[in-house]
């Protein structure tokens, strides 16, 4: 059945872009069962003989890590799709998740050729269907380990970054050790992106394929706290420190009336559902409450995942609140897709302006006031200005905040030589990932301030390397290593 | 896992137990908390440390069996386990290091004083343990208080043992007989708030230690968030050691009720489930 066949280059723009077989909208919003289904073989072959093979493939440049995209692409058309997936793996460890939750269309898929005239190649879902085929196949290659360089190592965190990092470090032969602060590896991908949008099996695959490679992972231990880096550097013999912590910190409006029961942060909302299950409460212990009307504020994909986990609970109307428009906001377009399709009433160009609770406490009420888009900010997108007189009440009894992430700085604050900036937003040289204190690397978004999964990663490849040469060069820095916010690179 | 090595029901419904955390006994200091999930459906409660031996690796909790989670924790026996311990979370108790300490505490909160009441002591402070309780049979820890204070009250709120009354009624007599430069009070919050009102007055430098419902304990979610001087908090992280003199407690008494409902719900759910713990009540 997968026999590859020849395609003339008229035939091959004919192929329509093939699409993923989805649950209905009506089903999925009653479950947490992954929304798409992925590709059939027959789909994924004839979706990968779309692409023309570009002799400047500028696919590759929109890719943050260059997959190989070409390469790889030829291999699903030919029907080989193990041999997809090691391709991909040579610059990206994760392609189960990364084609699942890349925002393609601002990069690979926004630059393909295919797309100047017809729809871009599917080049996520392919990827998400190489590694599916090789995960659920069983063809996973066996880690290949260099030997022992006799150098330990620990990593802070298990998000992308910190997964990607101990995987980089663990290959080159270094005994490394994770250190997690919850009790369940996985960062982001596990407690804020929800279950029908990235399936438990696929980070755990990810995670047990470390631990084959000799990585241990210590969960229930917050660096800062349980252990410092210091301690780990000075008493317990790491000869380098690798920090994945990324940017978990919420931000609160400050408006009034917010520290009302019913208002959370995305991360609690999120956290409780994805993390403790709270959908299966009480046979799960932890509660959430998610009542008859949700509002949820924000754009981004924290936005979309609080919209549709919301939507899975059961409420009448989930409303969600941006103060851009459609075309400004930062979710994934196909998130946005599915939150519309699934129901979720969309305010644009709104924000809230207080809270209003009731005699017990709760949220009853949110104001919400128009926005008109004003001149260009510093990220470039039209600043949306208030307009007075415009508020309105909604009858609302949840509301989830999705406006952003700081970082944390409980490690910064008992390492005061890892310098950050204003924000806490840690400094590395982007070079190597070293942070202003010798030995000690960072990459994801701990030191952007929050970015993505691909990003995180591929910081994380720049820094385990970096790692690994100082390592190797004898523990030698190199003095006035000029540091950088991420952000400006 | 960390297994329960010590179990000692200390009052209707409250246990005492040694559980084994090498590396958050290693770092435990005054004031700070740990986590625990029972098994892999448990929610992450918080639970302060009532002291700890850094050589065995041991912490010493105390629980009251309050709900769904807390009355199966109690009903655990020595030899089982914890499936996760995370620790130590929150900042060390600071306080102002001159003339008398005066720790208050009531319920669990008078375990989570005693680390404060042995330090102090170690540091050559003169130390006064007052412990507040409904009755007799729910005075806990009394003889480690005894061990560890300079004087130690006992008020009960029914008289069936030491001062008839509340905690407030000791620490007036504490405060006419001697000057106290700092004062902690670690328990409910009604017993917190009566203590700070009455010494903010007379601007004795006051600490309580806020038990906001938690999550991760690590500043992640916000769901502990607090109001002091009119500024939001995270119980878990900046504290959960604040001024009492500034404390919003409506609002902490009011977050504390936000799952009244759901916690009703869980209670029936663990009658069906285990009948014989939920009795326990
Ligand atoms: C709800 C949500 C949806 C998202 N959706 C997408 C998406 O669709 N596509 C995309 O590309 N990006 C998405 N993102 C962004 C993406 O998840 C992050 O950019 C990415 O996870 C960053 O990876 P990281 O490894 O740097 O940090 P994280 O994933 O945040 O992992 C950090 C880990 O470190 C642990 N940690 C923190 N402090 C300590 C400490 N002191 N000691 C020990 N451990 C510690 C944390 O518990 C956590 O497990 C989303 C983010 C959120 C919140
Ligand atoms: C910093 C801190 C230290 C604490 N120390 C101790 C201690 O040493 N011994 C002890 O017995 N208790 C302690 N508590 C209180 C204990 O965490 C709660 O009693 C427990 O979480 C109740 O859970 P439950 O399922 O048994 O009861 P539930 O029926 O779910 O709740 C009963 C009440 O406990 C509170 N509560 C519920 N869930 C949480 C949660 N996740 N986090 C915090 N509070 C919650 C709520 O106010 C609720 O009304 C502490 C709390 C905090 C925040
Ligand atoms: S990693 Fe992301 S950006 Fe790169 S090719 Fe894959 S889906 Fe595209
Ligand atoms: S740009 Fe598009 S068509 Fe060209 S090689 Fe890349 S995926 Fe193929
Ligand atoms: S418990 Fe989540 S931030 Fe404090």
């Amino acid at each position: 059945m997968n026999t590859p066949r020849k395609y003339t280059p008229k035939e091959r723009m004919q192929i329509p872009r093939q699409t993923m077989p989805e649950q209905e909208p009506e089903v999925r919003r009653t479950n947490f069962k992954e929304v798409p289904k992925g590709f059939t073989i027959e789909a994924a072959m004839l979706e990968a003989a779309r692409c023309i093979e570009c002799k400047d493939p500028t696919c590759i440049e929109g890719c943050p890590v260059r997959v190989e995209i070409p390469d790889f692409l030829r291999l699903v058309a030919n029907g080989d799709f193990a041999a997809a997936a090691r391709k991909i793996k040579e610059t990206n460890i994760l392609p189960a998740i990364c084609g699942r939750v890349c925002p393609q269309e601002k990069q690979c898929e926004a630059v393909c050729k295919v797309g100047k005239k017809n729809k871009p190649v599917a080049i996520g879902a392919l990827e998400r269907f190489s590694a599916d085929y090789e995960r659920m196949n069983n063809l996973t290659q066996e880690p290949v380990v260099a030997p022992p360089t006799g150098f330990k190592v620990a990593v802070v965190g298990s998000g992308p970054a910190g997964l990607t990092g101990a995987f980089e470090l663990a290959k080159r032969g270094h005994k490394v050790t994770i250190f997690e602060a919850l009790h369940k590896p996985g960062g982001v991908l596990f407690y804020g992106i929800p279950r029908f949008r990235l399936p438990g099996e696929v980070i755990e695959a990810e995670v047990s394929y470390l631990q084959r490679m000799g990585v241990e992972i210590i969960c229930n231990s917050l660096v800062g706290q349980t252990i410092t880096i210091d301690e780990l550097l000075e008493e317990e013999g790491f000869d380098g420190v690798f920090l994945g912590t990324g940017a978990g910190l919420p931000w609160f409006t400050n408006l009034p009336g917010e520290n009302l029961n019913g208002i959370y942060s995305a991360n609690e909302y999120l956290t409780r559902v994805n993390l403790m299950r709270a959908d299966r409460f009480p046979e799960s212990a932890t509660p959430v409450r998610c009542g008859k009307r949700v509002a949820v504020i924000g754009g981004g994909n924290t936005a979309m995942d609080a919209a549709r986990v919301s939507l899975r609970m059961g409420p009448e109307k989930v409303y969600v609140f941006y103060r851009r428009t459609r075309d400004e906001a930062p979710a994934r377009f196909e998130e946005l897709e599915h939150a519309i399709a699934e129901g979720v009433d969309f305010h644009w160009l709104t924000a809230p302006t207080r809270y209003i609770g009731d005699d017990n406490g709760y949220v009853k009420q949110i104001e919400i006031q128009e926005m008109a888009l004003g001149e260009p900010d510093a990220s470039g997108r039209r600043r949306p200005v208030p307009q007075p007189g415009s508020e309105r009440l909604y009858d609302v009894d949840t509301v989830v905040l999705a406006l952003g992430f700081g970082v944390n700085p409980l490690i910064t604050q008992t390492t005061p030589d890892i310098k950050t900036d204003k924000r806490g937003v840690v400094l590395v040289d982007p070079a190597t990932g070293m942070t202003s204190r010798e030995g000690v690397f960072a990459a994801g978004d701990v030191i952007t301030g929050g970015a993505t999964v691909i990003l995180a990663m591929g910081q994380a490849r720049t820094a385990a390397m970096g790692m690994h040469e100082w390592l190797m060069r004898g523990r030698a820095g190199e003095p006035n290593r000029p540091l950088a916010t991420a952000a400006t690179y | 896992m960390h297994r329960i090595l010590e179990k000692k029901i200390v009052a209707p419904m409250t246990a005492m137990m040694m559980v084994e955390a090498p590396r958050v006994a290693r770092k435990a200091q005054p004031g700070q908390f740990v986590i625990v999930r029972l098994n892999d459906e448990g929610e992450r409660i918080p639970l302060s440390l009532a002291g700890w031996d850094r050589e065995a690796g041991t912490l010493r909790l105390i629980i009251q069996g309050i709900g769904y989670s807390t009355k199966q924790m109690v009903a655990l026996k020595a030899g089982d386990a914890f499936l996760d311990v995370v620790g130590p979370l929150g900042r060390p108790t600071h306080l102002p290091k001159d003339d008398t300490l005066v720790v208050i505490g009531g319920g669990y909160g008078a375990g989570a004083v005693l680390p404060n009441a042995i330090q102090a002591v170690s540091e050559g402070r003169r130390t006064i343990g007052v412990i507040g309780a409904r009755s007799k049979d729910l005075v806990l820890v009394e003889a480690d208080m005894r061990k560890v204070c300079n004087e130690v009250y006992v008020t009960t709120n029914d008289g069936s043992y030491g001062i008839k009354g509340f905690v407030t009624h000791a620490l007036e007599i504490i405060l006419q007989k001697e000057k106290v430069g700092a004062i902690l009070a670690v328990g409910p919050v009604p017993m917190m708030r009566a203590v700070g009102e009455m010494t903010r007055p007379l601007k004795i430098p006051t600490i309580v230690s806020l038990n906001a419902v938690m999550v991760d304990g690590t500043g992640m979610c916000g769901g502990c968030r607090v109001s002091v001087g009119g500024e939001t908090k995270f119980a878990c992280v900046d504290g959960p050691d604040f001024d009492a003199h500034i404390v919003d407690y409506d609002l902490l008494v009011s977050r504390q009720k936000m799952y009244a409902a759901e916690e009703k719900q869980a209670l029936d759910h663990l009658c069906r489930l285990m009948p014989q713990i939920a009795e326990m009540a």
